[in-house]
């Protein structure tokens, strides 16, 4: 028997269905709007792909709405952890997946949006395989699949044991105040980890990519490589950038900037003024990666990376590094760049080579 | 300006209705529409200099018969060249598997519309494996130059040193090949051959050390020197921690023992003797192999095929193995070599040409490589003036000829033996000043008791 | 009795050979032989004896390899029956590998190059002379396609050729004791375009796609062509079928700053007779004789990669060269600074029997013919796009209704997987129920879900219909039947592959040997 863990964010998708750009904090209003929940049908599609493993697994999940109905509805084993308030909310996301992790799943599929996956992450961290089941209404975070079905596949195709490797993804938010006004502001919330899809059938006249952590593992020995002595190097958050700080085995804010000069460690989770204190005197080098499938580069969530800052830093010191997974993702598409200021943004805009391995660089646009 | 060539045999809608429908589907009025997006400036507004095409492929084929009719080959002529392309005997099913249609036309299918290709290649990496003696094959590469251009590049990388060593007596294109690849990331040395060929082990000694990828030596060499201490240098080379890289014909194989039986990491060479005419210097591929351990296959540039089973039960199916592409607990940084089109047709008749052979043939054709090349040195050497085998010391199938004492240099004696109808072996004497007036023979199971003496009785008159 | 009805558009019931046949190894019973071996003749043996004794102890051979022992008769039946289960461009209609350029390779040459079988390529040269007048020809006749001063035929295939261009470039400069260590190319160039000078010690600056246009932004260029620029390495067409009309800018600018530029022409099907390097500008290419001129892929090799250069490179090509004396063919070995020159890249002087085939395809077509091969090449691709793009769910990137493709186009059917779920490998597989195949793209996908076809001059239109009919049926039952699709392949040799295995050191089977030790149940 697998023990698989399933969380069910049942108020996930309400604002969307009736014109609201979100659903935290609105879902009176969205009920009052007459939205219906679509997540425990979202759920539902996804694990109808697992049908074909049904008699071995178990399902761990929270009652009704959480899962378990959806699970017991197309016949699945289920195992009930937690009972959730009759308005379930955040709490009850994040007390069902500890539960899940101590009854020790082998993987967690979640449907929500952004917000229950960030909500996951605070309870779980990125040590357990997850894979999100779209069902909110703003989905930035990679960690979600493009469709429920697929969801649902690329679950059935690692319980399988087909696909045998993880990639981190970012976990992302959007600040919803801004989006409501329609700007677009990304944070980054997190980690989590998620079986990483392979296309089958490939390296046909050309060897096959490597994998998003082999990738990483290159491109920050690219970095390590170039780095200049007695130049302070502010390291950003991002995946690819957690590689340099591992490759050099300094700890490293997840979700922060650190500073680090001559390859080591000079302060953790620094910024803004302390930033330009730490490194008065000495040359600043900023390494950012790209953040997420709308290609941000620097955006208004970078809170630590303020205008000063930036100005000291300057485009030319200025460092991107990305896998050509992610760029590809992009297809060609600038970067954004919107650190709130208009003529630093000017400023800032140009060409970049962002590193996507060793020796290798791809020209990017960003503005 | 004619343009145009209306009926084409190879290209059907070259028929002008066709041509005509077809544009008029799109909305076009001509042909020229079609490069609409090829700026002004760019375009080739002249003609090409090249003959008009032939009037039928029975003109063509004339034509290019009568052109080649007229140039020699190994059966108009008896041949004893060798040095890095050999004749040997390829047995007819060779030939009639390599020209079928469906192999010969086959590229990047997949494994359920081109099994047959997975399988073949499946079946040419396994059967060269038995015969030297590791576990893991490539598809095949362009030609032994290549094959242990990569061997010294994945020494490099997997041990993350600097230097390689080649021996003294090697074939000068393949130095060159070597030494071209290698260029960005390798520093090359030389180590000495004693008198007889072999490799110097004192030299070796003191060349090999801390900084050392990899010892790369041939067996037999480009002389055709065998070397009998290839454990010693494989044991030095391994002291010093680098990889013991071997380079072998693999005909010699079915008596010869195995390189890995004296330590080799890395073993390479050329297919082309396995059931591959010489085709002018067109018929190589070369290999490499390797245990199965990662830390090897993570370091192949070329593809791997595997075997695997189906979603039904009893069916071989396969694919192409990627480890490194995946992990990167053994992730070595900097460039892999590039993957392309190189030799596969020749790896599928290698394979087919050992499984023909057999373990029985593979002895045999040994056999009389070795016996034919001892007949023709023990009567090459009661000729006056000649010095047959002159480095002394253990031979294949090749062998040194030293024509110093007869007065002769060997470009007369060449064109001597050319009027005679005979290639002689090929001049070395450029390549190895120490040698003077060489050359280096190739006498193989193709060369019957009269050949052999028809060389002799021709060299003997001449030198009189 | 009524007419049969042939009416179906869509080969339904074709079914692949499917023969189960074994690996080689088990078909083997000890004491079968599959030829006999010449021995040496008995006054031979009297005189010299075994011969093997000859060799030290530990260097015979002491266990036999195990080696398969299998009669004549049944060796020639396994590869006949695997040879039905592979189906090559002479059996399907060949459009799916695009920018493989799968043309028909006519047979009179391979009746032809059987005359190369017996040459030793170090016989003497007055024996030669018909096989290096076909590689003088050959050159003079790239030399009128591409507009530039003399070619080599040493590379074994495309991306050895890219190898030498990037050789050639590394000597250029070393000659002149510049140091430049960077080759910009693109992204939809073919990977060895960056592979390759990567292996010779470039560091790479890809290019992008505009997201509109699909081809590189000449400021992003601009922007990092330096003095630090060695070369620019591009394929033109590119992978995507689009014709880059800014190229020449774009060496010019390149030339302004001192690089040299690179012309890959694997998709040389596209222009010829309509578009050369030289008025591009550009200082060397490669052609691939066995994509372009017609020599048979051969499951991948043996190939060449002809690479053409500009007179000021000529000193730097590998060594030997091809040359006439008026009298005379000959290979001159004289012209480079040390004995083969730094370039070299593969032995001897060419895949003569690549080169061969391409010259008698070229003497089939003379100049009119090879114009009239690109221009029907490029308007089966054009016909095939415009059936293609009318099929519900299929698009192509990068179509403005000005961006009309040459001799291929990547098309994708995104739109077909976000409705249903289905996905290009899933067509891809499906396509095999009905003879054909088709080749997705080169990873990273920067166009997702994609599908690349290239018909070149072989195809007619009635095979043109069928593939585009074929691929309509199965866009179909993506949103009738996708069940059917994403477990195809159903009537090909063999069902979907488990492709676990191939990634896992401790499970994978690259050889039979490894497969019985690993797994001997």
């Amino acid at each position: 028997m697998t023990k698989i863990g399933l969380i069910v964010n049942p108020i996930a998708g309400l604002g969307g269905s009736v014109g609201l750009k979100g659903t935290d904090g609105m879902v009176e209003e969205a009920l009052r709007r007459g939205a219906e929940p679509l997540s425990n049908a979202r759920a539902a599609a996804a694990l109808r792909e697992l049908l074909p493993l049904r008699d071995t697994l178990l399902i761990c999940t929270g009652a009704d709405q959480q899962g378990g109905s959806c699970a017991e509805s197309l016949g699945f084993k289920t195992r009930i952890l937690h009972e959730a308030s009759p308005r379930s909310d955040a709490a009850d996301t994040r007390a069902l997946a500890k539960k899940l992790i101590e009854e020790g799943v082998r993987m967690i599929l979640f449907a929500g949006g952004d917000g229950t996956a960030a909500d996951i992450y605070e309870a779980i961290g990125e040590k357990q395989p997850v894979l999100g089941i779209p069902a909110g209404v703003k989905i930035y975070s990679p960690v979600y699949a493009s469709t429920p079905k697929a969801a649902g596949e690329l679950a059935r195709l690692y319980l399988a044991g087909t696909l045998t490797t993880l990639r981190e993804v970012e976990v992302l938010d959007i600040d919803e105040e801004l989006y409501r006004r329609d700007r677009v502001d990304v944070r980054l919330r997190g980690y989590l980890t998620i079986p990483e899809e392979k296309r089958l059938m490939q390296g046909r006249k050309a060897p096959s990519p490597l994998s998003e952590a082999a990738a990483a593992h290159a491109i920050a020995g690219s970095i390590i490589r170039d780095m200049e002595p007695d130049t302070c190097y502010l390291i950003g958050a991002g995946t690819t950038t957690r590689r340099i700080m591992e490759r050099l085995e300094l700890p490293n804010t997840l979700i922060g900037v650190d500073l680090i000069c001559n390859k080591k460690l000079i302060e953790a989770d620094v910024y803004g003024s302390r930033i330009l204190e730490l490194s008065e005197g000495w040359p600043l080098k900023l390494i950012l990666t790209v953040t997420g499938g709308q290609g941000f580069l620097l955006g208004r969530g970078s809170q630590q990376l303020t205008p000063d800052v930036l100005r000291k830093i300057g485009k030319e010191n200025i460092i991107v590094v990305a896998t050509q997974k992610k760029m590809a993702a992009l297809g060609g598409q600038p970067l954004r760049l919107d650190t709130g200021m208009e003529e630093l943004d000017g400023q800032l805009a140009g060409y970049y080579r962002v590193i996507t391995g060793y020796d290798q660089v791809v020209v990017a646009k960003a503005e | 300006m004619k343009r145009g060539f209306p009926n084409h045999p190879y290209i059907p809608n070259s028929v002008p209705e066709v041509e005509k429908e077809m544009l008029d589907f799109l909305g076009m009025k001509s042909l020229d529409d079609l490069h609409k997006n090829v700026p002004d400036a760019l375009m080739f507004k002249g003609e090409m200099n090249i003959p008009e095409a032939f009037g039928s492929e029975y003109e063509m084929r004339r034509y290019v018969e009568e052109l080649l009719d007229r140039d020699g080959d190994g059966k108009k002529y008896l041949n004893f060249l060798g040095a890095g392309c050999w004749q040997h005997y390829v047995p007819a099913i060779c030939d009639e598997v390599n020209s079928r249609g469906e192999f010969l036309t086959a590229y990047g299918g997949e494994p359920y519309n081109e099994l047959g290709r997975f399988q073949t290649q499946f079946e040419y990496q396994s059967l060269v494996a038995e015969l030297v003696g590791m576990d893991v094959v490539n598809v095949p590469a362009i030609d032994w130059a290549q094959a242990s251009a990569t061997t010294c590049a994945m020494a490099q990388r997997k041990t993350g040193r600097k230097q390689i060593i080649l021996p003294e007596i090697l074939d000068p294109q393949k130095r060159s090949i070597i030494e071209n690849f290698g260029r960005a990331t390798t520093e090359f040395v030389t180590v000495a051959c004693t008198e007889d060929g072999q490799i110097d082990l004192e030299d070796l000694k003191k060349k090999v050390g801390k900084d050392t990828a990899g010892v790369y030596f041939e067996n037999p060499n480009y002389l055709g020197v065998i070397e009998t201490r290839g454990e010693e240098i494989s044991r030095i080379a391994h002291e010093a921690g680098a990889e013991s890289l071997v380079g072998v014909d693999p005909i010699t194989l079915g008596v010869m023992a195995p390189p890995p039986e004296y330590g080799a990491d890395i073993v390479c060479g050329e297919l082309q003797p396995l059931g591959i005419h010489m085709n002018y210097g067109g018929g190589l591929a070369g290999f490499m192999a390797t245990r199965d351990e990662e830390d090897y296959v993570n370091e192949y540039p070329s593809r791997l095929f595997g075997i695997a089973p189906t979603t039904h039960p009893g069916e071989y199916g396969f694919g192409d193995v990627a480890y490194d592409r995946t992990s990167f607990g053994n992730l070595r940084d900097g460039a892999k070599e590039y993957v392309g089109t190189q030799a596969a047709l020749w790896g599928l008749t290698a394979g087919v040409y050992l499984a023909t052979m057999g373990p029985a043939g593979m002895e045999e054709v040994g056999q009389t490589c070795m016996q034919n090349a001892r007949y023709a040195v023990q009567k090459l050497n009661g000729i006056k003036g000649i010095k047959a085998n002159s480095l002394g010391g253990q031979y294949f199938k090749e062998f040194v000829v030293d024509f110093n004492a007869t007065g002769k240099t060997v470009a007369e004696i060449q064109k001597i033996l050319l009027s005679e109808g005979i290639f002689g072996g090929k001049d070395i004497s450029g390549e190895f000043p120490r040698l003077g007036q060489s050359a280096l023979y190739c006498v193989t199971e193709i060369h019957t008791q009269r050949d052999i003496d028809r060389l002799v009785n021709v060299l003997a008159r001449v030198l009189a | 009795m009524k007419r049969i009805d042939r009416s179906s558009k869509v080969r339904t019931h074709f079914h692949q050979a499917k023969w189960d046949e074994p690996i080689i190894f088990e078909l083997s019973t000890p004491g079968e032989r599959g030829v006999s071996v010449p021995k040496a003749g008995q006054a031979v043996a009297a005189a010299v004896g075994d011969g093997v004794s000859d060799l030290p102890a530990a260097l015979r051979r002491k266990e036999r390899p195990a080696l398969p022992e299998i009669s004549q008769n049944r060796l020639l039946r396994h590869y006949l029956r695997l040879s039905q289960m592979t189906l090559g461009a002479d059996v399907n209609i060949e459009i799916g590998q695009g920018t493989c350029t799968m043309k028909y390779s006519p047979k009179v040459n391979e009746q032809l190059a059987k005359k190369l079988w017996e040459m030793h390529p170090l016989q003497d040269e007055d024996t030669a002379q018909g096989i290096l007048q076909i590689f003088y020809e050959t050159d003079q006749y790239m030399r009128e396609i591409s507009g530039l001063d003399k070619f080599t035929f040493q590379p074994g295939g495309g991306s050895q050729a890219i190898f030498l261009m990037a050789s050639l470039v590394r000597a250029y400069f070393e000659s002149r004791g510049e140091d430049r260590n960077e080759v910009i190319t693109t992204l939809y160039s073919h990977p060895s375009d960056a592979a390759a000078p990567a292996v010779t010690g470039y560091k790479i600056v890809y290019l992008q796609p505009d997201p509109e246009t699909g081809l590189p932004d000449p400021e992003a260029f601009k922007a990092v062509c330096t003095d630090k620029t060695a070369a620019f390495m591009v394929a033109n067409p590119e992978d995507t079928g689009l014709y880059n009309g800014q190229i020449g800018e774009l060496v010019k600018h390149a030339h302004s700053v001192g690089a040299l530029c690179c012309y890959d022409q694997a998709n040389g099907n596209a222009v010829l007779g309509v578009a050369r390097a030289k008025e591009a500008g550009f200082d060397m290419c490669h052609f691939n004789l066995h994509k372009t001129f017609s020599s048979p892929h051969g499951c991948s090799g043996p190939a060449c990669g002809a690479t053409g250069v500009v007179e000021k490179l000529i000193p730097f090509l590998p060594v030997p060269s091809v040359e006439y004396d008026g009298k005379k063919y000959y290979l001159d070995y004289g012209f480079a600074d040390t004995k083969y020159g730094v370039t070299k890249v593969r032995e001897f002087m060419g895949v003569a029997p690549v080169v061969l085939k391409a010259y008698c395809w070229i003497r089939m077509l003379g100049p009119n013919g090879l114009w009239q091969a690109t221009k029907t090449a490029v308007l089966n691709n054009n016909y095939l796009f415009k059936r293609m793009m009318s099929i519900p769910g299929i698009s192509a990137y990068y179509e403005d209704g000005n961006n009309q493709r040459v001799e291929q186009c990547r098309y994708t059917m995104e739109q077909v997987t976000k409705d249903t779920g289905v996905t290009s490998g899933d067509v891809q597989r499906r396509m095999m129920d009905f003879g054909m195949h088709f080749w997705t793209s080169h990873h990273p996908y920067y166009l997702p879900e994609p599908i690349t076809l290239e018909p070149t001059e072989s195809p007619s239109r009635k095979d043109i219909d069928e593939y585009a009919d074929t691929v309509a049926h199965i866009i179909k039952e993506c949103y009738e039947d996708p069940e059917t699709v994403k477990t195809a392949p159903h009537r090909s040799t063999i069902h979907q592959v488990d492709e676990r295995w191939m990634d896992d050191p401790e499970g994978w089977a690259i050889t039979w040997k490894i497969y019985n030790r690993k797994y001997n149940d």
